[in-house]
């Protein structure tokens, strides 16, 4: 059998957007193929399709050279086809065995035959090569650990095809070269191996064949031999990949933000972080660097005030603030841009004008005398927020969900600057938007550095946190382990002071 | 010292008890812990393990179900009607099937509608005592002893079950001696309590409240051995996960829902039997909710819920049976209302320790200068009981995941 | 394209007032009783004078008990407990109340504030309960209606009731006039017919002061913002704990004023046959009106049509009760279709959003 997936002209169109336009691909069995091409240009939907959670609107697939027509997940499964989601799709409080062979039984009240499991789901780990504790309760495990069930748990199946979403976005080098061998190991075992990414560099590393798509379209399909990373790129947006614009000016002198020997334990008494203390100056974006669950994300949560802190200072603007709650901090010149914007940055449910007020409700511009909401300003701000950061929308009074999520952001990302604070605290800014929405943010964050605005960064990009940070220190289980020049480091050294691997 | 040390842990569980027991060495306070009471405990506490039960498969697949009370509501009436209109049994099953009916109304409006989980569960109680009033004063037109709050009385019983030798009970038509009863009556501190216990579940159990018994272990097994358990439980914890693999998420929430429904209208069915044999207006008395908080204080575990719902019905039956047993409860509350003064004092909590120890002195001063409760107050009893455990239970509790998020099929995209 | 998605959203009382009319009217048919004819009787009673008087006067208590209801909605917030907080406002203000008498205006307004402060600091108790130990309020407040039931049952009997009485049942001692509320008849010459009560004015004042508070302060706009999206809420600097309080004693300060339409009004004292359930009814109404000032009026009026009106039909020989389960049936079908139309506005926006911006 030479094809693994033959897709002919698939077409699916969602209200407003066409997500795949005649897309038709070939992946020859036993190949790592990738499929890459920038947020928004229709890789997930073909996945999703791919997968039976989506329905095409027209077009054939054909699968290991017979007809596909799947409708559910579960008959994608029973072709042979295993889908490893980007966000893991494992429940937390269920032990690695449980989410492994959900789903496998049909639902009736006859007892469940762990050892069975257990045994057969061991044989499968050897042949591969992958290893886990099955009894452990998902919440305990690392995030590569948690790939890797996930991986088990789509072999275990029986899978022959396998689809990987964006599979590295949340590794780190070091946890990304043990996926490759991973795959390697696969692909040696006689699975197809299908790898969507943005990542062109990794592409370049671990693919026989890579496919683009551009705004719903495939573009080609080329051996990775006969192709470099700038005309990859270049397929990808029609143009040439931003990069973070280049340094300009350098960091002022005045300290804005200092913080001092921060500790806090959690309500079981561990560790959340300790000993942390660093500073930002004026004009300067100091980037923070940590896998996930280091410590870095309740850090800036208490600097903010919504993390609670056992001892430690923050001194804001030479002022100790540790006492102050979120509302006088935010009115005080700092502003924040939280990890999830659907979920800590917008009401969803609100137009656009109430959404301009968040974070600032009871300043002399939104609130009279009398108790009441200025209306009539937050319409001009979220107007003025609107064009100057280029979100596109029918108008301020659309609901926040209408927008999509790089326009979302985009207003969210103005909201905050357009304040003028002294400091901004930035978490994963550009997280899951399009190019054309991050090298806008982007500017506006350097333009907004050069006069003077601090910057705290948080981001797992780790060429994103390179390219705009002038200085950046690295989170390690709860402690700063690392302090660096920006324009010192590789993304593969900092991977290390990441994991720990290097002091 | 390992085992000190979890007991110390569990000391908010063992210090009350000790207390009941010291206390109920005394003659007027006696009562606290006969075989009497833990026997009216144990048939108190049913409706409320059962609504509590009812609550987990629920919220289990992650929907909150506030409409237990409601449920228990069509239990009561349905079980009341089909007890007078074919025989005691058979009201009970028919009772099972109203309350499933509420449930399944509740699962469409939640699940398939999206509809907010708590405004369904109110709506659906308030449905529900409106369809009861209506259909009492429908369904009776011309039958003796019936009004527009009351039915008549169910044809016929539940058996009735005494275990013999230990309990007394009856091999044929001898009457086996009462060996756990004479333990009981030789008045030994702990021992005759125990025995009191021990004889309140062998004594005059109905096999209505065996059946509940059993479904405690049956719960657990059910839920976290079987295939159907697992799905349901992954569709409380992760939906969009639980569907990528197949699992038909509207199915396995309909099926949690449409049981508590079943559950609850047990609950409502075995008021009846166990009660009056008639269905009165306002007889759950807001045992759904208590239902719900022996749920919660059971930290979503079957077995914890029997001890929470075993709580309440302690609670319950002093009130009904002994009020005069309820006023020696004041001085238990005083005693370690100062046990815990002294903790907070040792952890530094000085505010904490100030105003327990204020809290100490007040119920000892109003169990000094009073020789009753007035019966108003003893009638909340377990609501004030409810309040009072959900405020110490409530450190560790582990909600499902997605407990109360409503679902969209597809929402992977 | 507001203005469409408002006429969308009101379609969905009516479709549930359709569909409650049909199925109460097969209940009819099941039972034996004509539909339209029970309809008609029921209709025509209350359309009469004295009937609309009665109406209105049922609608007071209901509407402000559903604006009590509402404050808590819009916090996302589920205040169970305006019976119990009603109740026990209604009780205490009726004791103080007797106890001396000043000028009308001043006297009432005393009156009010007892009721309202009483019945605050009873919902406070259920925020508390939230805030410190976590508990659900909808357990905490169900638990304390209960509760104060009982602690009212025992007032009345020993401290509250009225002294060297010779009636029966316990009861407090009655308003001295001063503190009866006049009724505004001869503001709408209509002196024929019973009183109209004056607590009309105060329902109208409170609907205002409600609409106000919600969409026009940024207290509301704290309140809505929390209730949408309590993540937001604390990161955008609320205080979510400070407001869930706040939230529970204005719920319950409107609660307190419940019971005093009916208490300044006719009974002028409080006895154990002092008018019971208003709070229940008023979730019903919150729900119906979706928490929006003239809706929750609307409903309060059509709720109150329908338990006066209803009363004619014993006279008939319909079970008057049929009234209560078409207020149940319109209650579940309403909430259900507020929530499918909720989500077809939200999909036509998104629609309309990605048309405009493709151009």
């Amino acid at each position: 059998m030479k094809l693994a997936i033959n897709i002919e002209n698939i077409t699916k169109t969602y209200p407003g957007v066409l997500a795949n336009s005649e897309v038709s691909i070939k992946v020859n069995s036993g190949d790592i193929h990738a499929i890459v091409g920038e947020n928004g240009a229709g890789k997930s939907t073909l996945m999703k399709i791919l997968y039976g959670m989506v329905k095409p609107d027209s077009g054939n697939i054909e699968i290991f050279e017979n007809k596909a027509n799947m409708s559910s997940p579960k008959d994608s499964i029973n072709l042979g086809i295993g889908m490893v989601h980007q966000h893991f799709m494992l429940a937390k409080n269920l032990t690695v065995l449980e989410n492994i062979i959900l789903g496998i039984d049909k639902p009736f009240l006859k007892n469940i035959k762990l050892s069975k499991y257990k045994t057969e789901i061991q044989k499968v780990m050897e042949l591969y090569s992958l290893n886990i504790d099955l009894n452990q309760y998902v919440d305990e495990l690392s995030v590569g650990e948690k790939q890797r069930v996930e991986i088990i748990k789509v072999l275990y199946r029986g899978a022959k095809i396998l689809i990987l979403d964006e599979p590295t976005a949340v590794l780190v080098p070091q946890e990304v070269k043990d996926l490759f061998k991973n795959l390697k190991d696969l692909k040696n075992n006689g699975v197809t191996v299908l790898f969507i990414s943005h990542k062109l560099d990794e592409v370049l590393e671990i693919a026989d064949e890579i496919s683009v798509m551009r705004s719903g379209q495939m573009i080609d399909t080329v051996l990775n031999d006969n192709v470099s990373k700038t005309q990859l790129a270049e397929m990808m947006i029609g143009k040439s990949l931003p990069t973070p614009p280049a340094r300009l000016t350098s960091t002022d002198e005045k300290v804005i933000l200092k913080v001092e020997n921060l500790k806090s334990n959690d309500e079981n008494g561990r560790t959340i972080f300790e000993d942390v203390s660093f500073e930002v100056h004026k004009s300067e974006i100091l980037g923070i660097a940590g896998v996930e669950g280091n410590g870095q994300k309740e850090v800036v949560e208490a600097i903010i005030g919504i993390q609670a802190l056992d001892s430690g200072k923050v001194i804001f603007k030479n002022n100790d603030i540790e006492e102050q709650g979120t509302r006088e901090r935010l009115e005080s010149g700092i502003s924040f841009i939280p990890e999830d914007r659907q979920l800590q940055a917008m009401i969803m449910e609100m137009d656009l004008t109430n959404n301009v007020i968040i974070g600032r409700q009871n300043i002399k511009k939104y609130k009279s005398s009398l108790g009441t909401v200025k209306m009539k300003n937050a319409v001009n701000e979220s107007e003025k927020v609107i064009s100057a950061f280029e979100v596109k929308t029918p108008g301020t009074s659309t609901l926040a969900t209408a927008l999509s999520g790089g326009n979302q952001q985009k207003f969210v990302v103005g909201r905050e600057l357009e304040d003028s604070p002294s400091l901004l605290i930035a978490s994963q800014p550009t997280r899951g938007i399009d190019i054309g929405a991050q090298a806008l943010i982007w500017e506006k964050l350097r333009n907004s550095r050069d006069e003077g605005l601090s910057v705290l960064l948080i981001s797992a990009d780790l060429e994103e946190l390179i390219g705009l940070s002038d200085r950046i220190i690295v989170f390690y289980q709860g402690k700063l382990v690392k302090e660096i020049e920006a324009e010192n480091i590789t993304p593969e050294d900092l991977g290390s002071y990441m994991t720990g691997l290097k002091k | 010292m390992k085992i000190f040390k979890s007991l110390s842990k569990r000391y908010i569980v063992f210090t009350p008890i000790l207390l009941v027991v010291v206390v109920a060495q005394v003659e007027t306070y006696s009562q606290l812990t006969t075989s009497g009471t833990f026997g009216a405990a144990v048939r108190l506490a049913i409706p409320i393990l059962l609504a509590g039960l009812g609550g987990l498969y629920s919220e289990k697949t992650g929907v909150v179900n506030i409409g237990l009370e409601g449920m228990m509501i069509m239990g009561t009436w349905f079980g009341a009607w089909g007890g007078f209109t074919f025989g005691a049994w058979q009201g009970v099953f028919i009772g099972m099937l109203g309350g499933a009916l509420f449930g399944l109304i509740h699962a469409i409006a939640t699940v398939s509608f999206q509809v907010d989980h708590i405004v369904s569960g109110v709506a659906i109680n308030i449905l529900a005592a409106g369809v009861a009033r209506f259909l009492n004063v429908i369904a009776y037109e011309g039958v003796a002893f019936a009004s527009s709050t009351a039915s008549p009385r169910i044809q016929g019983d539940i058996g009735i079950f005494t275990m013999p030798f230990l309990a007394g009970g009856k091999i044929g038509e001898t009457v086996t001696p009462n060996l756990i009863g004479r333990v009981e009556d030789l008045n030994i501190f702990l021992v005759s309590d125990f025995a009191g216990l021990m004889l309140g579940f062998l004594s005059n159990i109905s096999y209505l409240t065996l059946f509940a018994l059993i479904l405690v272990p049956v719960s657990f097994l059910v839920l976290w051995f079987t295939p159907l358990g697992l799905q349901m439980r992954s569709v409380g914890e992760y939906p969009a996960g639980a569907e990528s693999l197949g699992v038909n998420v509207y199915l396995m929430k309909y099926i949690g829902v449409t049981i508590s429904g079943a559950l609850s209208g047990l609950a409502g069915s075995y008021l009846v039997v166990a009660g009056t044999g008639t269905y009165l207006e306002g007889q759950t008395g807001g045992r759904g909710f208590i239902g719900l908080a022996s749920m919660l204080f059971g930290n979503y575990k079957p077995f914890g819920i029997l001890m929470g719902s075993g709580l309440f019905g302690f609670a319950d039956a002093l009130q009904l049976r002994s009020p005069q047993a309820v006023h020696g409860l004041l001085i238990v509350i005083s005693i370690f209302l100062l046990v815990l003064t002294f903790k907070a004092f040792f952890e530094k909590k000085y505010k904490a320790c100030v105003v327990s120890f204020l809290l100490s002195a007040a119920f000892l001063i109003w169990f000094v200068n009073s020789t009753s409760i007035p019966n108003q107050f003893v009638y909340f009893t377990p609501h004030i009981t409810t309040l009072i455990v959900l405020s110490f239970a409530n450190q560790r509790i582990k909600l499902p995941e997605k407990n109360g998020v409503p679902y969209k099929k597809g929402e992977l995209n | 394209m507001k203005m469409r998605f408002r006429l969308v959203s009101v379609s969905a009382p009516i479709i549930a007032l359709t569909i409650s009319f049909g199925l109460s009217s097969l209940i009819l048919l099941i039972i034996g009783k004509d539909p339209y004819e029970t309809f008609k009787i029921m209709f025509e009673y209350g359309i009469r004078g004295k009937s609309i008087v009665s109406i209105i006067n049922r609608s007071i208590p209901l509407y402000i008990s559903a604006i009590a209801v509402a404050v808590g909605f819009k916090m996302g917030l589920f205040n169970i407990g305006v019976e119990g907080q009603y109740l026990m406002g209604a009780l205490v203000a009726a004791y103080i109340g007797a106890q001396f008498s000043i000028i009308t205006p001043l006297h009432i307004l005393f009156i009010i504030i007892v009721a309202v402060a009483t019945s605050s600091l009873w919902a406070a108790i259920a925020g508390y309960l939230k805030v410190e130990k976590g508990i659900h309020e909808v357990i905490s407040t169900i638990m304390l209606n209960y509760i104060g039931t009982g602690l009212i049952a025992y007032s009345l009997t020993t401290i509250f009731d009225e002294p060297n009485s010779n009636y029966d049942l316990p009861r407090t001692k009655e308003l001295p006039e001063t503190g009866k509320m006049p009724p505004l008849n001869k503001f709408f010459n209509i002196e024929d017919l019973q009183d109209l009560h004056g607590f009309l004015v105060i329902a109208i004042l409170v609907g205002i002061f409600y609409y106000w508070l919600v969409w026009k302060t940024t207290l509301g706009f704290d309140l809505r913002i929390t209730g949408s999206n309590p993540i937001a809420a604390k990161f955008s600097g609320i205080n979510p704990n400070k407001l869930v309080v706040i939230a529970m004693i204005t719920s319950g300060g409107f609660a307190g004023l419940v019971g005093l339409g009916p208490l300044l009004g006719y009974f002028h004292r409080y006895t154990i046959d002092f008018p019971t359930g208003l709070g229940f009814a008023g979730i019903g109404v919150a729900l119906l009106g979706r928490n929006h000032p003239f809706g929750m009026a609307v409903g309060a009026l059509l709720f109150a049509f329908l338990q006066r009106s209803a009363q004619i039909l014993d006279l008939n020989d319909v079970p008057k009760e049929i009234e209560q389960m078409m207020q149940a049936f319109i209650l579940l079908i309403v909430v259900v279709f507020y929530e499918v139309i909720r989500r077809f506005i939200v999909k036509q926006q998104i629609k309309d959003a990605s048309k405009r911006t493709d151009e």
